[in-house]
């Protein structure tokens, strides 16, 4: 099973790298696909109903004439623009299901939910992201052109998890078998897997809005292709407005009452603690900046990266540079 | 997300009077203090101070760490302490963000409480002059009812859907109908706010009024642990509490069970102990690593075990003692350290005066399961294989000095003096259950067995659950302000045109006061209820 488990994982990478270059490829082909063009109608319709709030965001109809529609392509290539686009999605959801197949098997392995160690802590994060982000460009289709970057994200993340994580199937240490334990990490899984994921829009959003205010100059020729700014920073402020009460949950409530059953104290400033603590005041700025009228944008969303950093810091760097009650991750 | 009106500067600052300017820096720093930006860098702040925490060891997490990083780093360890970097979380600079963070919270949360009252009490606004520069607008339809009667239905449907409505009649004749739904939103948020400020007082009194210690409690009725602050290897109190104030209670660890995976991972643990409590009757209790012993004033977690090896020293005048002795896990599998020391042996029985010459201890290694290759660490957690490795010493053990020592290790100090010597050469001498081992001078060392141990920390916190409340009630209303919309509809009914013909024209506006995708569709709806309702 733990081998089968890593097959389904390295299918799994595989089959988001050929997502992604398919997203490429409609990324490159096509200027705007049909349901780019149809779609951004009533998105605008949407934004104009929207905030009322001021926002250093052009307004869709200014970004529209400010995109020069320099290459517009010829039908047929539209259409095969579309078709890969498809594909693309097609693979995103195959490479999904193998994910999941991948941690349902490493967690029949272990006969234990699969969020053991460091290693099975990451994928299962990014199995949330990835299930989220399906869900967004199941949804709403506008967003496929992010497609890319999203795969990107999960791809580098992944192969990280393999190469650096890598964890032999191992039971759990008795201090983790318990129920507050489930609740605690699950929780803490989908919040992060959901504030992983806000990373890419909001990654976008800098991005595309650069590119709207005439910068001209890697990367910021990214964002040429991607949805208008309005609709991204929506969707950042989304996922992390969803995702924040979920980790607030998992990481500052869950998580003290199963350390309080178990050590003996609710909170002892351990490094995972720390960066716990770190990222939900980060991403409590976001929410306050983006909730203030005298902040741009632009910087409140510089602020959700800056979570993201943390969030990474989490994930990898705790359980590598310090040594704490949580470093389970080498204790097998 | 609302719309959040900063509370600046006011426009026109009346010309300053002398003896004013201290009241108005006074204001001004306080309006500085309580506004959202302020509230943004110092949240940034807190976030920056926590980082050293994890960088640098902390004595409150593990004291023996910032030790080694004393002997690491002799240079900058002494400057990092003058900064608080081991004591970063009680630190005067990270107290002050937080506090500041606070006095913030405070200043901003007051106002916001008294306006959102206020907007509770007094009714919705009427609407505004031109629907058609709302975000949302409803085309005009006619109905056969009079204008009152028209409004009054509509307010009630939107009564019905949890609005607040307000019908107005205005000078031309006409109806107003002003609704607005989702006050929760800001009272959710507010919630949030002041809930922060119940978990900051909750973890305050908890550190004032709540204390802890630990304690190894070997097995066995003649190594019961009852609950003073001498008993403890180590222990902290708050600041308001004294050694008084413990409660009272005696524990006997009875029985010790601990399961292991084949690979020697550890399944389970669970202590068995005797309690008496104030002076009762003993029960028996029985706790495990997730779910810890609570009793009267204090709960008591297991935190590990290991085991004690139970050492019988005869010496050479025939006189024996029996020690039991913890012996410290160095690894997951369970080798154990420790040392066994007789300070009162040896005593001539003609002068009965004590030798500090021929003071003997013996450490070394307890491994549970002997490896097959010979190695000196154990195979197995379990005992499977038991052996004892020991080396003796002889001489002035160092004990009298009065500086409080480990009981765990031989002082290096006497060693390197030469006071303490090693009497048995560099190779440790092993020892199985029963064995005996005679040392030159006609005295003999039994290992007679041994006997599990329970590590526990005991702790006492007694606003832990107000911080709790406080995380809850703070989490609710975070949800409500987050997932919550506040919006606002209007309907205007106008009598018809000419008034004699009856019957009334009616159109709405709608503005959702947060960033509410949802909106268009709500409003579409409202209206259509309002159309069928009137028709
Ligand atoms: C202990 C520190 C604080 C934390 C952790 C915190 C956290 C948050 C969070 C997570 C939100 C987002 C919820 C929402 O959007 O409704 C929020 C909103 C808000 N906070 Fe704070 N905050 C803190 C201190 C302050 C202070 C000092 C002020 C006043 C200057 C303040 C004023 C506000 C306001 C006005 C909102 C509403 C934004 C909106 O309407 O969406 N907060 N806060």
């Amino acid at each position: 099973m733990a081998e089968l488990s890593n097959q389904l994982l390295a299918a799994a990478v595989l089959a988001y790298l050929f997502a992604m270059i398919c997203y490429a490829g409609e990324y490159a082909f096509g200027k705007r696909s049909h349901i780019g063009k149809a779609a951004a109608r009533p998105a605008r319709q949407l934004v104009g109903a929207g905030a009322p709030a001021p926002s250093s965001v052009a307004p869709s109809s200014v970004a529209d004439d400010v995109v020069p529609d320099d290459i517009v392509p010829p039908p047929a290539r539209r259409d095969r623009a579309e078709l890969i686009g498809r594909i693309a999605v097609g693979l995103n959801v195959l490479a999904l299901l193998l994910h999941l197949g991948a941690l349902v098997t490493r967690g029949v392995a272990a006969d234990r939910m699969p969020w053991g160690n460091m290693y099975e802590y990451i994928l299962s994060t990014t199995f949330v992201a990835s299930a989220v982000w399906a869900g967004v460009v199941l949804t709403r289709p506008k967003v496929r052109h992010l497609g890319l970057f999203a795969t990107l994200a999960l791809v580098v993340m992944l192969g990280a998890a393999s190469l650096i994580a890598y964890t032999p199937v191992g039971p759990l240490v008795p201090a983790l078998n318990s129920y507050w334990f489930i609740i605690h990490v699950s929780t803490v899984i989908i919040g992060s897997g959901i504030f992983l994921i806000g990373a890419v829009p909001a990654a976008m959003f800098l991005i595309r809005n650069g590119y709207d205010e005439g910068k001209r100059s890697f990367p910021y020729t990214l964002g040429k292709r991607v949805p208008e700014a309005a609709l991204l920073e929506r969707l950042t402020f989304r996922l992390h407005a969803f995702a924040f009460p979920l980790f607030t949950f998992g990481a500052l409530i869950a998580g003290p009452i199963w350390a309080e059953a178990s050590w003996g104290r609710y909170w002892g400033w351990d490094p995972k603690e720390v960066w716990a603590f770190i990222s939900w005041i980060v991403y409590a700025g976001y929410l306050h900046a983006r909730a203030t009228p005298s902040v741009k944008r632009t910087v409140a969303t510089w602020i959700a990266l800056i979570g993201f950093v943390t969030m990474l810091m989490n994930l990898f760097g705790v359980n590598l540079f310090f040594e704490g009650l949580h470093s389970y991750a080498n204790a097998g | 997300m609302t719309i959040v009106e900063e509370r600046e500067a006011p426009p026109a600052a009346p010309p300053p009077r002398r003896g004013n300017r201290i009241w108005a820096l006074l204001r001004n720093s306080w309006r500085q203090l309580t506004s959202m930006r302020t509230a943004l860098v110092l949240l940034f702040l807190l976030a920056v101070a926590a980082i050293p925490g994890s960088v640098f060891p902390q004595r409150a997490v593990n004291a023996e760490k910032v030790t080694q990083y004393y002997t690491a780093h002799p240079k900058l360890a002494p400057w990092l302490e003058k900064i608080g970097g081991f004591e970063v979380y009680a630190s005067p600079w990270f107290a002050s963000i937080y506090l500041l963070l606070f006095v913030s919270l405070i200043g901003c949360v007051v106002p916001r409480l008294i306006d959102h009252v206020r907007a509770l009490r007094i009714a919705v606004p009427d609407a505004p002059k031109r629907f058609e520069r709302l975000p949302q607008h409803s085309d005009e339809w006619t109905s056969g009812q009079e204008p009152a009667a028209a409004a009054a239905v509509i307010a009630q449907q939107l009564r019905k859907r949890r609005f607040r409505a307000k019908v107005r009649e205005q000078a031309d004749g006409s109806f107003t109908v002003s609704a607005e739904k989702g006050y929760l939103k800001e009272t959710g948020n507010l919630l949030f706010h002041i809930s922060m400020l119940a978990v900051l007082i909750g973890v305050g009194f908890g550190h004032w009024y709540g204390w802890h210690g630990n304690r190894i409690l070997v097995g066995g009725a003649d190594q019961g642990f009852c609950n003073s602050l001498t008993q403890y290897d180590d222990s902290s109190l708050g600041p308001r509490v004294t050694a008084a104030d413990l409660p009272n209670f005696c524990l006997k660890l009875t029985d010790f069970d601990a399961t292991f995976q084949s690979t020697g991972q550890p399944k389970t643990f669970a202590a068995t102990v005797s309690v008496t409590q104030n002076g009762g009757a003993a029960e028996t209790r029985k706790f495990t690593v997730n779910d810890p012993l609570r009793l009267d004033g204090a709960s008591v977690h297991l935190l590990g075990h290991g085991y004690a090896p139970i050492l019988r020293y005869t010496d050479r005048y025939g006189v024996a003692q029996t020690k039991v002795v913890p012996f410290l896990p160095v690894d997951a599998m369970q080798t154990s350290e420790g040392v066994a020391q007789f300070p009162d042996v040896n005593i001539d029985p003609k002068t009965g005066r004590r030798d500090t010459k021929l003071q003997m201890a013996f450490e070394g290694r307890y491994l549970p399961t002997v490896a097959k290759d010979g190695s000196a660490t154990s195979a197995f957690p379990a005992e499977n294989d038991p052996a004892l490795y020991l080396t003796a010493y002889q001489g002035d053990l160092g004990l009298d000095v009065g500086t409080p020592r480990s009981v765990y290790s031989l002082d290096q100090g006497q060693i390197a003096t030469g006071e303490l010597k090693n009497i048995t050469g560099a190779r440790p001498h092993p020892l199985r259950v029963g064995e005996t081992w005679t040392l030159d001078d006609g005295s003999k060392l039994e290992f007679l067995g041994t006997r599990p141990f329970a590590t526990l920390s005991i702790r006492y916190d007694p606003t832990q659950s107000l911080a709790l409340v406080g995380a809850v009630l703070g989490l609710s209303g975070l949800m409500l302000s987050l997932w919550g919309q506040r919006r606002r509809v209007w309907f205007r009914a106008l009598p018809g045109t000419p008034a004699s013909s009856g019957g009334t024209l009616l159109v709405a506006g709608g503005l959702p006061r947060t960033d509410y995708p949802g909106f268009p569709d709500e409003f579409a709806s409202l209206v259509k209820t309002a159309e069928e309702g009137t028709s």
